[in-house]
């Protein structure tokens, strides 16, 4: 962990920004759910985002995949702008991989079509080589025994773990999650973190979106607090916790603290 | 310390399970219930002994001519001398062979497709539904090969019935999916001529669109263009039937959670891809009943091209029993034509039971 740190502070601003977010507006509709967003994320660094319900925290990670379109500002994810030009948008969700709080997985399919699927059909790889590279990171993951079961079969915790290992066999630079442990029974959420630690350690790019303050402590090199579409407040995970500067992240802190 | 000691398991009460605790549950649980199934077993006792006695005991079978039927109940010789018209309609008897051979070779295509072990089923498909056709229809109609040409006007009996359904279904599953694709999409011209097209089709009767194609389609076709009786049929079952099979396959394509679409996108799949490797799999699936139900309808449908002049198995039954020779037969007639769309449609029923539970693979997401 302490090699990306060393890597990330020589870097100058500029240097080494995987996405660059800059002055990012969104509208539903007439609701303006992200107000003037600016976010500069370097390589290898992880990122945890929190904020209450509503705050815009999904829409904000859903935007750099462009699963969500941004009508003001922009988006830079590794030198490439997100605009209508589909060819930019499949550029950018070949590095972007993203974790549902749902986990999404196809449920027709088994675990390991499941994870071959789009390095088959996308990045045109033969299967045989595609299936080698899906049981490793099965294996990183921990359930390459339950390759070629579906879905259905397995545990909440299997299935984030396998929608994990899905996504990174496309071999991505930057992860998403969003709220990846949210829907799971409190028995299941430590294997889900233990597998993102461990990810982070191998120098992810990584944006989370979660209330696992444990993991953020542990894990993340800057907090980003959200609220009502804005970000309100950033900052190392030490100061962020010790020390938060507005009033609303102090409320925030304190209600998801106590419980 | 106490130790738990689990409660061991007990067989149930012995008024729960063998024969008599099934007719103690299903069928004399309430007096009522008792009442209603006394009442079934007695109007059981008063139809099919007569029943039996008429179709089989006091049947006759075999003979060529109605005399041959003396023995006061069911008179099977007619269906078994019209046997032949039943099922080639006019087809000349000399060439029965090419229909015979046709069939037997989609059964012999189709065995390896329900074989676990085969692993080419998407080629064999592939052939099935666009090598196999061209070949079956220079089979039926001829005219090359050296094979006498036999007007599409001969053409009858269940084969007509069974090319008419077959390629109605064949047709309709892409045409509805495609429609019901289109129905769902974002750009608003493409949405409206799909809304259109499935509500037209949807509001006229079925007898009324084969008249259309029958009747008014060649008064906008040039002079003297010969356009085939039974092609126009087929377009107009295939169109009424793809309007049906959209709206079942709109019904899956809604019950997709909006999560499947996003996973496929953010893994950078594109529409196509994502529609034909998640959400077609899913949804199909989750209409197969819906599907199946519309191929049944369509089965049976396919009898209305009588009033168009074209004669199907039920048509060719119904030209037999008003023949003079044979009058007063009808009811053998339509037994028999009951009995053979039965067994298809209940084949395709079961058929679609079967592939649902192959298909279920645990609790979805
Ligand atoms: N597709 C949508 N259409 C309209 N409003 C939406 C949509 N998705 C989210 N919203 C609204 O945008 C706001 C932010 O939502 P979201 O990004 O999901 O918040 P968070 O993830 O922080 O809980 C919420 O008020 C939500 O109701
Ligand atoms: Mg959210």
């Amino acid at each position: 962990m302490s090699e990306t740190d060393n890597a990330t502070k020589g870097m100058s601003i500029s240097e080494g920004v995987v996405i660059e977010i800059n002055g990012m507006h969104k509208w539903y509709g007439e609701f303006h759910v992200l107000k003037d967003i600016s976010l500069k994320v370097r390589k290898g660094e992880r990122i945890v985002i929190c904020g209450p319900s509503g705050s815009g925290k999904s829409t904000m990670i859903r935007c750099i995949n462009r699963l969500e379109e941004h009508q003001r500002g922009q988006i830079i994810v590794d030198g490439t702008e997100l605009t209508d030009d589909i060819k930019h948008i499949d550029q950018v969700r070949k590095e972007v991989g993203m974790v549902f709080q749902h986990f999404n997985l196809f449920p027709h399919l088994t675990v390991l079509e499941n994870c071959c699927l789009a390095p088959i059909w996308v990045r045109k790889m033969p299967r045989k080589e595609a299936e080698e590279a899906a049981m490793k990171y099965l294996e990183k993951v921990k359930i390459p025994e339950q390759a070629k079961k579906y879905p259905g079969q397995l545990s909440g915790g299997q299935q984030q773990r396998v929608a994990i290992a899905r996504s990174l066999c496309m071999n991505p630079s930057i992860m998403l999650f969003d709220e990846p442990t949210s829907a799971l029974d409190p028995e299941m959420i430590k294997e889900v973190l233990d597998t993102m630690v461990q990810l982070a350690e191998t120098g992810m790019t990584m944006l989370c979106v979660t209330h696992e303050m444990g993991f953020a402590k542990t894990v993340a090199n800057r907090v980003i607090f959200m609220d009502g579409g804005e970000i309100i407040e950033e900052n190392e995970p030490v100061a962020f916790f010790n020390n938060p500067q507005h009033d609303r992240t102090k409320l925030f802190l304190s209600q998801i603290l106590t419980h | 310390m106490k130790e738990h000691v689990p409660h061991p398991d007990l067989p149930p009460p012995i008024t729960n399970v063998g024969v008599i605790g099934w007719l103690r549950t299903k069928l004399f649980s309430t007096w009522l219930n008792a009442g209603f199934t006394l009442l079934a077993a007695y109007l059981i006792y008063l139809t099919i002994p007569p029943l039996i006695d008429w179709a089989f005991i006091k049947a006759d079978w075999f003979g060529d001519s109605r005399e041959a039927c003396t023995s006061g109940g069911a008179c099977w010789v007619f269906v078994n001398v019209r046997f032949d018209q039943f099922m080639y309609g006019l087809y000349p008897a000399e060439e029965y062979w090419r229909i015979n051979l046709a069939f037997g070779l989609l059964v012999l295509l189709a065995i390896p497709l329900f074989i676990e072990r085969f692993h080419h089923k998407g080629i064999l498909a592939a052939v099935i539904l666009f090598i196999y056709p061209i070949v079956a229809y220079y089979l039926f109609a001829g005219g090359s090969f050296g094979l006498e040409a036999i007007d599409t006007s001969r053409w009858g009996g269940l084969t007509l019935t069974l090319v008419l359904s077959g390629v109605g279904i064949v047709a309709s599953l892409p045409i509805g999916i495609v429609l019901a694709l289109g129905r769902r999409s974002k750009m608003p011209i493409v949405k409206s001529v799909c809304v259109v097209f499935i509500e037209f089709w949807r509001g006229v009767p079925l007898i009324t669109v084969l008249f259309m194609v029958s009747v008014m389609l060649p008064l906008f076709l040039p002079e003297g263009s010969h356009f085939d009786k039974l092609l126009r049929a087929m377009i107009g079952i295939v169109l009424f039937q793809s309007a049906y099979m959209a709206e079942v396959v709109r019904g899956g394509l809604a019950a997709i959670p909006k999560g499947q679409y996003e996973a496929a996108e953010a893994l950078g799949l594109n529409y196509w891809k994502s529609i034909g490797l998640i959400i077609l799999p899913q949804a199909l699936k989750l209409v197969i009943p819906g599907i199946v139900n519309t191929f049944i309808a369509l089965f049976k449908d396919t009898t209305l091209v009588l009033i168009i002049g074209l004669f199907d198995l039920l048509g060719m039954v119904q030209t037999a029993i008003t023949d003079s020779n044979w009058l007063g037969f009808s009811i053998e007639g339509y037994i028999f034509a009951a009995l053979i769309f039965w067994i298809f449609c209940f084949g395709m029923s079961r058929y679609s039971q079967s592939l649902e539970r192959k298909l279920h693979t645990g609790h979805a997401r």
